[in-house]
């Protein structure tokens, strides 16, 4: 752990008995916000099992070989799984972040209990109801319900209930922010983990608002109450919600990242203007990011779709290349002043691995950079997207930008959440420390399968590589199948990973040993390196192995983007 | 600390390395973004969106007329059907087929209109890995060019209900 000597100067604003000091890092920890960040870390583990689950049986279904589930069932567990993993999970955790960084980082008690438990129980009930309404089977649509693609009202109601919950949550979020700024609880700017929080807050709110925009009259049309819902203005909506919903996702990431970085190795942002600057490049550049879901549709012009790509795109994008380089850097200058300061990479070596916080959270780093970032903006290009639009190219890059990096993060971050929040021990540390590499590794290779299947043309949601019955016999080469079984094996592995996870946050929630009263142990020792090499002789911008490092990074990403144009280059001519 | 408020002063211009990198990643995102202006002009690959309002029985009835006076052949009960060379095309696409089979000549330039009867749906031309979004209400216009020879599958790529994985078509290029 970190030395937390720096203390808070001024007292909180908490009612008497309503705080108590983290016996770990002396932080103060409001306890009306602990019982939330528990409840909805719980709800969020919940939806995560079974969107798991369901996520097994599809990763079996489309490998060739297996082909488990019917064609019915298939789809209804592909809605299944859209929606209790990038809505459930991530929006429930994601609340849980905000309760923290709101409170225990600004010293702030939370602005409304109230308020928070109307969020947590239209969440909660807003997800049982559209689980009801795909168990029922009258809700077959995939997460993007795609108008005229009808659903059970219930379906989109539920929707609307977790996006209003998440709402209020984010509200609650942003009153906290301004009752601890009126109380003065804390001096200066708000640390750089909070400011990421918020710009995951604001985002959320016009995410939230685009939902809201798009669902209502959806619901009203399943209701039958108005006739008709226009397919591109819906599209165009719903992915407002939809596309902008990674970047809440994003932000949330990587103020994890910041976090886990000062937790585990004690680094700190090297310039925090540079990192606060790529967080507001997220706020004002991500809006119109919708438009690479329609980049080969008709009802929206070449000139719309060139547009919104590059200028809402690329200045996020550059945000992300910022915090790739400035993430890796403050690890790299935090375990040099360690004493490790021998060679390019003797930093990285001997970083903590064996810390599932830390390897969770490099690992996530890693995948959604390397793999993420590289592909999502090769397929987001407008014309390359003619190739990859709806095949398995896609999720082969979601996977690896919101699982490998989003959910991995959220992961690393819970083996601090558990004994310092829930103040429980974890059982079976061993596991505890592979259960990073198994679902990181697994998602990853899933990942490359899908993408490499995807090249050959395979389609995302699809149940029959084979097409039976279909009017005219297709099909698609060996190669196709061998990525679809090596998918289908990364997706066995994530998921024991994921089980894995569940299994520890359960047993140690439940059953754990209390750490109440006491700090927690340290998952690995404090790094010590040499000795005679002191902290002061470390310069604070001599990073070589993180310019290393990236400048690998952007030479994979130039290779991978170019390729693709020259793929394109060798297509029929399309106008 | 990124826990910690940071103490006064933080505002300042990055320096070394991070400053090296700002400027590498910036200059990138300007290649990137000049890309896909130059190719729209100097590319072949483009998808330019042309579209117009149409509705699912004003298609359906240029569809039969271009099929009826096209049609060339017969396949699994299906009408193939000849485009003349530098003219317009019709493909339907409905739960669970595409209608008709198109024929066409390498190197001639058709503009080939695609659209929905119901649901949303995908146009993908394998093993090509052409992928264009058909949407009921749209009349899609593909200006496009064949640039190889022999018979292309299409399959669908949007779900589109319980056959989605039955929805195949073909297009022939002689």
């Amino acid at each position: 752990m970190a030395s937390a000597v720096e203390s808070l100067p001024i007292l909180g604003n908490h009612p008497k008995d309503e705080v108590r000091a983290c016996d770990t890092t002396s932080l103060p920890v409001c306890l009306a916000a602990q019982k939330f960040i528990k409840l909805h870390a719980v709800a969020a583990v919940v939806f995560l099992l079974i969107g798991g689950l369901a996520a097994l049986a599809l990763g079996l279904t489309r490998w060739p070989a297996v082909h488990l589930l019917s064609a019915q069932w298939y789809y209804r567990l592909l809605t299944l799984h859209g929606l209790n993993m990038l809505i459930f999970w991530i929006l429930n955790f994601e609340i849980a972040v905000l309760y923290f960084a709101g409170t225990v980082l600004l010293n702030s008690r939370l602005a409304s209990k109230s308020a928070a438990w109307i969020g947590l129980l239209l969440m909660v009930i807003g997800a049982i109801t559209v689980d009801a309404a795909i168990y029922a089977g009258k809700s077959d649509v995939l997460m993007t319900s795609y108008v005229p693609l009808k659903a059970s009202p219930w379906f989109y109601l539920g929707i609307i209930l977790v996006a209003v919950g998440a709402l209020i949550g984010v509200i609650n979020y942003f009153a906290t922010l301004y009752i601890a700024k009126r109380d003065r609880t804390y001096t200066g700017s708000v640390p750089l983990v909070v400011f990421g929080a918020t710009a995951a807050a604001i985002i959320a709110v016009v995410t939230l608002l685009h939902g809201a925009v798009v669902m209502i009259p959806t619901l009203l049309w399943s209701m039958g109450i108005i006739e008709n819902v226009d397919p591109a203005w819906y599209r165009i909506t719903w992915w407002g919600l939809g596309h902008m919903s990674q970047q809440v996702n994003v932000c949330a990431m990587v103020s994890i990242w910041y976090l886990l970085g000062t937790l585990t190795v004690g680094s700190r942002p090297l310039n925090q203007a540079v990192c606060r600057g790529a967080f507001v490049l997220y706020i004002l550049f991500i809006n119109v990011a919708s438009a690479h879901h329609l980049l080969v549709d008709p009802g929206v012009g070449a000139g719309w779709k060139i547009w919104n790509t590059s200028y809402a795109m690329y200045l996020a994008v550059l945000a992300s290349m910022i915090h790739g380089f400035t993430v890796p850097a403050s690890i790299e200058v935090a375990m040099r002043k360690k004493g490790f300061d021998r060679g390019l990479f003797g930093w990285l070596a001997n970083a903590p691995w064996s810390n599932p916080g830390f390897s969770g959270f490099f690992l996530s780093l890693v995948i959604f950079g390397f793999g993420g970032g590289i592909t999502g903006v090769t397929l987001g290009t407008q014309q390359i997207n003619i190739m990859a639009h709806n095949t398995l190219r896609i999720p082969g890059h979601f996977h690896v930008t919101v699982v490998g990096g989003t959910t991995l993060a959220f992961m690393a971050i819970t083996y601090y959440v558990i004994p310092l929040v829930f103040q429980k021990d974890f059982y079976a540390k061993a596991l505890c420390r592979i259960q990073p590499y198994l679902f990181g590794g697994g998602i990853t290779m899933m990942a490359l399968g899908m993408s490499f299947a995807g090249s050959y043309g395979v389609p995302r949601r699809h149940w029959d590589v084979e097409f039976t019955g279909g009017q005219f016999a297709t099909g698609f080469d060996a190669g196709a199948h061998v990525m679809l079984g090596i998918m289908g094996i990364g997706a066995v592995i994530a998921f024991l990973g994921l089980l894995l996870y569940c299994l520890l946050v359960v047993a140690a929630v439940f059953f754990g040993r209390s750490l109440e009263g006491k700090p927690m142990l340290a998952w690995n020792e404090e790094p010590r390196g040499k000795t005679g090499e002191t902290a002061a002789a470390v310069d604070e911008h001599k990073t070589p192995g993180t310019l290393v490092l990236v400048t690998v990074f952007l030479t994979a990403f130039a290779v991978y983007y170019f390729a693709n144009w020259m793929w394109l280059s060798d297509l029929w001519e399309v106008r | 600390m990124s826990i910690y408020s940071p103490s006064e002063g933080w505002l300042q211009a990055p320096r070394g390395p991070e400053r090296i990198w700002i400027g590498l990643a910036l200059t990138w995102c300007i290649v990137m973004s000049l890309a896909m202006p130059y190719w729209h002009f100097y590319g072949k690959q483009n998808s330019s969106g042309e579209s117009y309002r149409v509705s699912a029985v004003d298609f359906g009835a240029r569809v039969r007329q271009f099929a009826e006076a096209h049609k060339v052949g017969e396949e699994a009960g299906i009408p193939i059907v000849e485009i003349p060379p530098g003219g317009d095309g019709y493909l339907l696409a409905r739960m669970w087929s595409f209608y008709p089979v198109l024929k066409m000549k390498k190197g001639q330039t058709y503009r080939l209109h695609i659209s929905s009867m119901d649901l949303q749906h995908g146009f993908s031309l394998q093993p090509l890995n052409m992928n264009f979004q058909v949407l009921p209400g749209y009349d899609h216009v593909l200006t496009i060019t064949p640039t190889s020879t022999g018979i292309f599958p299409i399959i669908c790529n949007e779900f589109c209900g319980i056959g989605h994985h039955m929805m195949t078509g073909r297009i022939i290029v002689e």
